[in-house]
């Protein structure tokens, strides 16, 4: 159970946040093996909480396997969550005031495989209209809307809309997986990955792209990614998640430069640097982490965390605030927690 | 090991019920009463209530199938309506006579099928290669009933090598290893062993082109192994798959094994078959697609069980 | 062949516009899936033969109650088993001095139709539930598959000879055993395709998008999955032909004086001695289609594997 249970009306400011999400939790089963009484399970989601603001974009990094991914699809309902509340500008997702279809309208995603998320047997101009088409829209109109995207995302429609996804190249294909999400005019978009398998020189285009389109479309962002350089260059804030729970959540420069949770550490330490003064020597993340079906007790970190203490493997640590608009899940940056350097900084 | 055959026992089971409720319905499947057969035609209505119930049709369905489950699984077929003996036995006999000549088959066509497969994977589009797939297209295409008929002809009737058919001088019912029975299981088994023949070479012939293409002989050859020693590698990766689809084959001939069976006039289960349709013999029909089924079910288990023994690389969870 | 028109170009000569001036390896023509299967299959020299041979033979038995030379149902005693190369019968006469050549041109409409049948129904009906059971997954995939497992418990043979050996014989019933035969193995081909497509991004993105299930199955899923069920059900053909041609010569397909090849091979079969060449020919008839069909399909799957 986290502690930290963000509720929206509390965080004040000036607009209700566009997506707010409480305890999210997702375990997926293990078929029982022989004789196994109780069936495990991979704690894949594992109590996550946050919200969106609208039109921010609020990055989520971690390593493959922290549960990034399984949060995106859980929020677009691909994967059925166990628990967990999802609220949409103020409405709960599946409820009777907001039902999924509805939902589904105003939030699309982008895949990270920008080949296996395009139909082979059909055109890119059907690919783009055929939301609009199921959401009722005529051939004709949907047709016209799926080339007006297409010149915006940068491929001319005339010479671009009748190809197939392998006649075109993956920051093209990425371009028309776009196009196809802005279709239904969403107001949320969730980016899984969605830059990664691009080339640089790509990346950086497709990057510019996606600012200008959320100027002016007036979108919110929900980037996941396990680039730190890229997170950094487009977020405005950052959560970081570990073995399915929420790490660290901050604004990104802050959390990108003076992090509070020693994993955020970790990560930016383990990050490639192009400046060879910058580069670390010790490696601050050893190992892989460990298996999500058993994650170790208390703090999921202190078995790689290099400030760890006993207390760490015996409390959980709550997401309590380390400064304002930031909270860290990590005994150590939290007062009177019986860690050694809680006591320090509490003073 | 012992737990993936356990886990494999677990699976098989609903499986083989299924076979049996197949095998039993197959005879409510039939049109008319399944008595009609035994009944004379003047039978009175009391006569044919008595014999329904006599074999239990009056019961509903489900108890049927019960009582028929409970039997079977004591070894009870029931009786030939024909001949009146127990369908065991009947089918017990034929099964042995069908089983020998499936092996036989199965035999020369994986020696042949795997020759044919090592040299067309071995020298991929040669002239050898584009001949051993042929004879595998062949081997698939092929009505075997029809190619049973041609080797006759030939070699029975222009030739007068072989005899057409039976199991054996002056129609012995049982094949016995003999010089004279050998020349009488020549003919079928040849034609039979067409088939597995161009499966196992195509397969083989698959195998070994995946296996010489992988990086690991190249390291082989590198670090200064023979081309035999080479070979026996091969050999070591493809066997495992090629003994298993042996395996399947010898099921799928004893069970397809009537066509053949029947051109020959080979006393077996083919032929057991054969007579019991043309007879309206339910009984013997039911016994021994289910003893046939359930050798297949077997032999697939044997197969799987036996291909994850020899091959580490599939897991055994 | 001609560099097909893309639908770009189309749509910019509808709209009276000129095509944008690009560099030819900038204006790549942009092809449909099939169109790159049809060229490749254009350039298979065995698979074209195989084609044009499946076509002369269905086109032959289609048309044979017009250009048959002889009537194939009359008989004449004392013309029995003529070989062949006879100056009235060209292919020889049966075993009740009827025509080979007619009645091998008006069998082959009972053979190929017995043996097509069973794989188009099955076709439909294996793929409908293959891809139901695929798509929906969950409790519905168990049940169907569980049930399929049953099926592929018994070999392909024997399960058609036990069910039209229980259902008796008949053209009705051997089409319907062979149907029982091929719907399970064709629905388990479906179903595994099914699997691996709903499992694309694409899928998922058309979810999102609110589409029903069944939108999705007909836009999405259909155009991906009939493909390589289609070219496993044409492997099928060859099967089904022998089979039902054995079904036949067994005495529980076609019944006399039908002309089919199978029953023609069986009722030929007490002439072997006589004229072995006239006995073997309607199975020469069977060897030849059943080995087009596996040649065609063999080319087709080839072309298909194309690696977008």
């Amino acid at each position: 159970m986290s502690v930290g249970v963000i509720d929206p009306r509390d965080r004040g400011g000036p607009a209700q946040p566009l997506l707010s999400v409480t305890d999210l939790v997702k375990h997926f089963p293990i078929r029982k093996g022989f004789g196994e009484k109780k069936g495990r399970a991979v704690r894949a989601v594992d109590g996550v909480s946050f919200e969106a603001l609208k039109g921010e974009t609020l990055g989520i990094v971690g390593e493959s396997g922290c549960g990034k991914s399984t949060t995106a699809r859980l929020l677009m309902g691909l994967t059925e969550r166990d628990s967990g509340d999802i609220l949409f500008d103020g409405e709960s997702v599946g409820g009777r005031a907001l039902p999924w279809r509805s939902f589904r309208r105003q939030t699309q995603m982008v895949f990270q495989d920008s080949y296996a998320s395009l139909n082979p047997r059909m055109t890119i101009e059907a690919s783009i209209s055929f939301g609009p088409r199921v959401n009722g829209i005529g051939a004709r109109e949907a047709a016209e809307r799926s080339r007006g995207l297409l010149a915006r995302v940068g491929l001319e429609p005339k010479r671009f809309g009748g190809r197939y996804p392998h006649e075109l190249s993956g920051g093209q294909r990425q371009r028309v997986n776009i196009a196809r999400a802005l279709a239904l005019e969403p107001r949320l978009i969730v980016l899984d990955e969605a830059v990664s398998a691009l080339d640089k020189s790509v990346e950086a285009q497709v990057l510019n792209l996606l600012l200008d389109l959320k100027q002016e479309f007036g979108l919110t962002y929900l980037f996941i990614s396990h680039d730190l350089n890229v997170v950094r260059f487009i977020c405005d804030r950052v959560m970081v998640m570990y073995l399915g729970r929420v790490a660290e959540i901050g604004p990104a420069d802050t959390v990108l430069s003076r992090p509070s949770h020693p994993y955020t550490e970790a990560l930016l330490a383990s990050m490639p640097s192009l400046d060879p003064d910058r580069r670390t020597q010790e490696a601050l993340l050893a190992g892989d982490p460990p298996n999500p079906i058993d994650p170790p007790p208390g703090c999921r970190f202190h078995p790689r965390c290099r400030i760890a203490e006993a207390v760490c493997a015996e409390t959980e640590p709550p997401l309590d605030p380390v400064a304002p608009a930031h909270r860290a899940a990590c005994l150590a940056r939290q007062p009177n927690s019986g860690h050694s350097l809680s006591v320090a900084r509490a003073a | 090991m012992l737990f993936y055959i356990l886990k494999r026992l677990v699976y098989v089971t609903p499986v083989a019920l299924g076979v049996s409720l197949v095998c039993f319905l197959l005879v409510h499947l039939a049109p008319g009463d399944p008595l009609s057969a035994v009944l004379p035609v003047d039978a009175s209505q009391e006569t044919i209530a008595e014999m329904r119930a006599a074999y239990g049709f009056d019961k509903p369905l489900p108890v049927q199938y019960a009582i028929w489950l409970w039997r079977v699984l004591h070894g009870d077929l029931g009786n030939s309506i024909a001949t009146g003996r127990p369908v065991l036995s009947e089918v017990g006999r034929a099964v042995v006579n069908s089983l020998i000549l499936a092996s036989l088959a199965t035999l020369i066509g994986f020696t042949f099928g795997t020759l044919f497969g090592f040299v067309a994977g071995y020298r991929r589009n040669s002239i050898l290669d584009r001949l051993a797939s042929m004879v595998s297209v062949f081997g698939v295409s092929v009505p075997h009933y029809w190619l049973g008929m041609v080797l006759v002809i030939v070699f029975s009737a222009n030739l007068g090598w072989l005899p057409p058919t039976g199991a054996g001088p002056d129609g012995s019912g049982n094949w016995r290893p003999d010089f004279e029975h050998l020349r009488y299981i020549i003919l079928p088994a040849l034609t039979m062993s067409v088939i597995p023949m161009g499966i196992i070479a195509r397969t083989v012939r698959a195998l070994v082109g995946d296996i010489l293409g992988q990086d690991f002989v190249e390291a082989l050859r590198a670090k200064g192994l023979t081309e035999f020693g080479v070979f026996r590698h091969v050999v070591r990766n493809a066997a495992p798959t090629a003994l298993a689809i042996m395996g399947l084959q010898l099921g799928y001939l004893l069970g397809g094994s009537i066509l053949i069976e029947t051109v020959f006039a080979w006393p077996g289960t083919g032929f057991l078959l054969n007579a019991a349709i043309f007879q309206r013999d339910l009984p013997l029909l039911q016994g021994s697609i289910l003893v046939l089924a359930m050798f297949f079910v077997l032999l697939n288990l044997i197969v799987d069980v036996m291909q994850t023994a020899l091959d580490p690389r599939i897991e055994r969870a | 062949m001609a560099a097909p028109i893309t639908a770009a170009a189309v749509t910019a000569l509808a709209e009276g516009t000129p095509l944008p001036s690009v560099s030819p390896e900038a204006y790549v023509p942009s092809r449909g899936y099939w169109r790159h299967v049809g060229h490749k299959l254009s350039r298979d020299p065995v698979a074209l033969a195989a084609a044009a041979v499946i076509l002369l033979v269905v086109g032959v038995a289609l048309f044979s109650p017009w250009i048959t030379p002889m009537d194939p149902y009359k008989g004449s005693m004392l013309r029995r088993l003529r070989p062949i190369g006879d100056s009235t019968y060209w292919l020889g006469s049966d075993e009740l001095g009827r025509d080979m050549l007619s009645r091998l041109m008006v069998g082959g409409r009972l053979s190929l139709f017995m043996g097509v049948t069973p794989v188009l129904i099955a076709f439909v009906v294996g793929s409908s539930l293959g891809i139901l059971a695929g798509y929906a997954g969950g409790w519905i995939n168990t049940i169907l598959m569980r049930t399929i497992d049953v099926f592929f418990a018994f070999p392909s043979v024997l399960l058609a000879i036990a069910l039209s050996g229980a259902l008796g014989a008949g053209i009705f019933n051997a089409i319907v055993s062979l149907t029982c035969v091929f719907v399970p193995q064709i629905a388990r081909v479906a179903e595994s395709v099914t699997t691996q497509i709903r499992a694309r991004d694409y899928v998922d993105a058309a979810k999102l998008s609110g589409a029903s299930a069944f939108t999705i199955v007909r836009v999405q899923v259909l155009g991906n999955v009939l493909g390589p069920i289609f070219v496993y059900a044409t492997s099928l053909i060859s099967v089904s032909m022998i089979l039902a041609s054995g079904l036949s010569f067994l005495g529980l397909g076609v019944r006399p004086p039908e002309p089919e090849w199978g029953l023609m091979l069986n009722t030929l079969r007490t002439a072997i001695y006589v004229n072995p060449m006239v006995a073997a020919l309607p199975g020469f008839a069977i060897f030849i289609v059943s080995i087009s069909f596996n040649l065609f399909s063999d080319g087709l799957r080839s072309a298909m594997e194309i690696r977008q």
